[in-house]
């Protein structure tokens, strides 16, 4: 079936199969392979992008359902040489080893800023009420616990996310 | 996945009455990718005018299509309803709570494992080709409400909060809407594992109601695996107002033990009046546990949701 999707403000028309998934559509239609797939079941967040601000895990969504959705994968974060915040922090933080879980992570972690920027409480913010959230190791860990790392990096993925969280409190 | 038509529903009346429904897909697509789910035609319904969250008859009323986050994060969800927070924010994870509808989370399907596993007899899948559960791995399954049939367990915890609130499901069918109170919504499995609610095919749901809050202090309480992004094991959730030292009102619903959301009046009733101790609330769980049996691998559950619900009401009753 025919549908438009529109990839880091590009548009694409494609025609593809209703099964196809939006990360198999990035991979496979698009040449967008910064997506990553561990374990197509949405248990382990590899897939991650962002969809019109929130990130969402691209394995259990239909590309035909997102016809109209603006999407950010980790390609339209930042490129070499003109990293985003984030993409430049795990590379200074050792933020990783094998790198599969990477693109994931910092996509996650962009969204997740902008959630705690929103007030949003997570499982482990005591105060529901509170209008601001600030994110110390334990709320960042619990905001990301849906990016699995099989490498085991998460101290140096967490001290990334903070820097880049803390730089931003600042900046405001 | 078995190939299928897509269709797209612009507006409700459009929509009722139609094949297989998807919204967030978090569930849906995942059992249609391991064989589970085979429909031939699905039809979409994320572009229905299901999305808001508004003041309703004291409470609130709250879209089907309203993400699991939104819920969560809507500051009279927080203020009054604390527990509906708190139990969205301890299922799944960021991503999924994002996608995750409010209608689709009440009609997930359970996580057995052989209800995943197409190799399996399961007699929710198939019916009549018996339970693998029975006499399997069971860390999972039920200790209340299960039947020589079906051990499974439902796994929402946002469903477990609803419960306790006494949440009200409105659906829309062919012959206009109706309201079901969602302590009625589901149904055992007795020998039928495969009925799950008592929704008739082409049903939408379009709202879950939820009345004026209760008054008292509300939590909700979630043991797992792990700490975060993993499925109930037992989990609780909690409402209690005291008046002059004793328990006046309760409200209490389990999560990860039983086929549904579960609820037992009986001893909710042998709590109110009484002093906030030890014996009150061993006393009251005898009444909860009456009928529970493990199945092995899940006799743990007994005395874990004891344990459980005791920390649960002795934070709850402190004034
Ligand atoms: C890795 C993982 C971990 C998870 N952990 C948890 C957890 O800890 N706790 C928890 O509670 N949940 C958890 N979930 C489950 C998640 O909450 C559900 O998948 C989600 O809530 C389903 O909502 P959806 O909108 O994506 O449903 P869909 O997949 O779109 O639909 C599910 C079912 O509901 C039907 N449906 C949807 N909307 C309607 C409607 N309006 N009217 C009638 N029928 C409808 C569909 O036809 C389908 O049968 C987890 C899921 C995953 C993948
Ligand atoms: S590939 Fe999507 S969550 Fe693992
Ligand atoms: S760096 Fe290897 S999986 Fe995370």
């Amino acid at each position: 079936m025919k549908t438009t999707l529109t990839i880091n403000g590009n548009t694409h028309a494609l025609d593809i199969d209703p099964r196809t998934t939006l990360l198999d559509a990035l991979r496979n239609h698009l040449d967008l392979t910064g997506s990553k797939k561990g374990c197509d079941h949405g248990q382990c967040g590899a897939c991650t992008v962002i969809a019109d601000g929130r990130r969402i895990n691209s394995c259990l969504t239909l590309a035909c359902m997102m016809d109209g959705v603006e999407i950010t994968t980790v390609e339209g974060l930042g490129k070499p040489g003109d990293l985003s915040p984030l993409q430049d922090a795990f590379v200074r933080h050792d933020g990783f080893q094998c790198g599969y879980c990477t693109p994931g992570q910092i996509c996650s972690a962009t969204a997740m800023l902008e959630e705690a920027r929103a007030g949003w409480p997570s499982a482990v913010t005591d105060n529901l009420e509170g209008e601001t959230v600030s994110l110390g190791n334990g709320e960042i860990s619990e905001r990301m616990s849906g990016n699995l790392c099989r490498c085991a990096a998460y101290p140096n993925i967490v001290d990334a996310i903070r820097e880049v969280s803390e730089r931003k409190e600042v900046a405001e | 996945m078995t190939p299928f038509n897509y269709e797209r529903a612009s507006d409700i009346s459009e929509a009722v009455g139609k094949p297989q429904f998807i919204a967030g897909g978090t569930n849906l697509l995942d059992l249609m990718k391991l064989g589970v789910e085979t429909p031939d035609r699905i039809t979409d319904i994320t572009r229905l005018d299901m999305k808001n969250i508004e003041d309703h008859e004291g409470g609130l009323r709250i879209g089907a299509l309203v993400s699991n986050s939104d819920l969560a994060a809507d500051m009279r969800v927080r203020q009054t309803y604390p527990v509906l927070s708190r139990a969205l924010l301890s299922g799944a994870s960021g991503q999924l709570r994002n996608m995750a509808t409010t209608g689709g989370n009440l009609l997930q399907r359970t996580r057995c494992y052989y209800f995943q596993d197409k190799s399996s007899p399961c007699n929710k899948r198939e019916p009549g080709s018996g339970c693998s559960a029975i006499g399997g791995v069971t860390r999972l399954h039920a200790i209340l409400g299960a039947s020589e049939h079906c051990i499974a367990t439902h796994p929402s915890d946002m469903a477990v909060a609803m419960q306790a609130l006494d949440a009200l499901v409105e659906v829309e069918g062919k012959d206009g809407s109706r309201r079901i109170a969602l302590s009625d919504f589901y149904r055992l499995p007795e020998d039928r594992p495969d009925r799950e609610t008592v929704l008739e095919y082409g049903e939408l749901i379009t709202a879950v109601v939820l009345p004026p809050a209760p008054t008292g202090k509300q939590t909700y309480r979630k043991v797992r695996d792990r700490a975060s992004y993993a499925f109930a094991l037992v989990s609780v959730a909690g409402i209690v107002s005291m008046q002059d030292g004793k328990i006046a009102q309760v409200a209490l619903a389990f999560g990860g033990v039983a086929p549904r959301p579960w609820r037992d009046l009986e001893f909710e009733a042998a709590l109110v009046g009484r002093a906030p101790t030890r014996e009150t609330f061993d006393a009251a769980t005898d009444i909860l546990l009456r009928d529970a049996s493990g199945q092995g691998g899940n006799d743990f559950k007994i005395p874990l949701l004891r344990r459980t619900l005791r920390a649960v009401l002795t934070e709850l009753c402190e004034e």
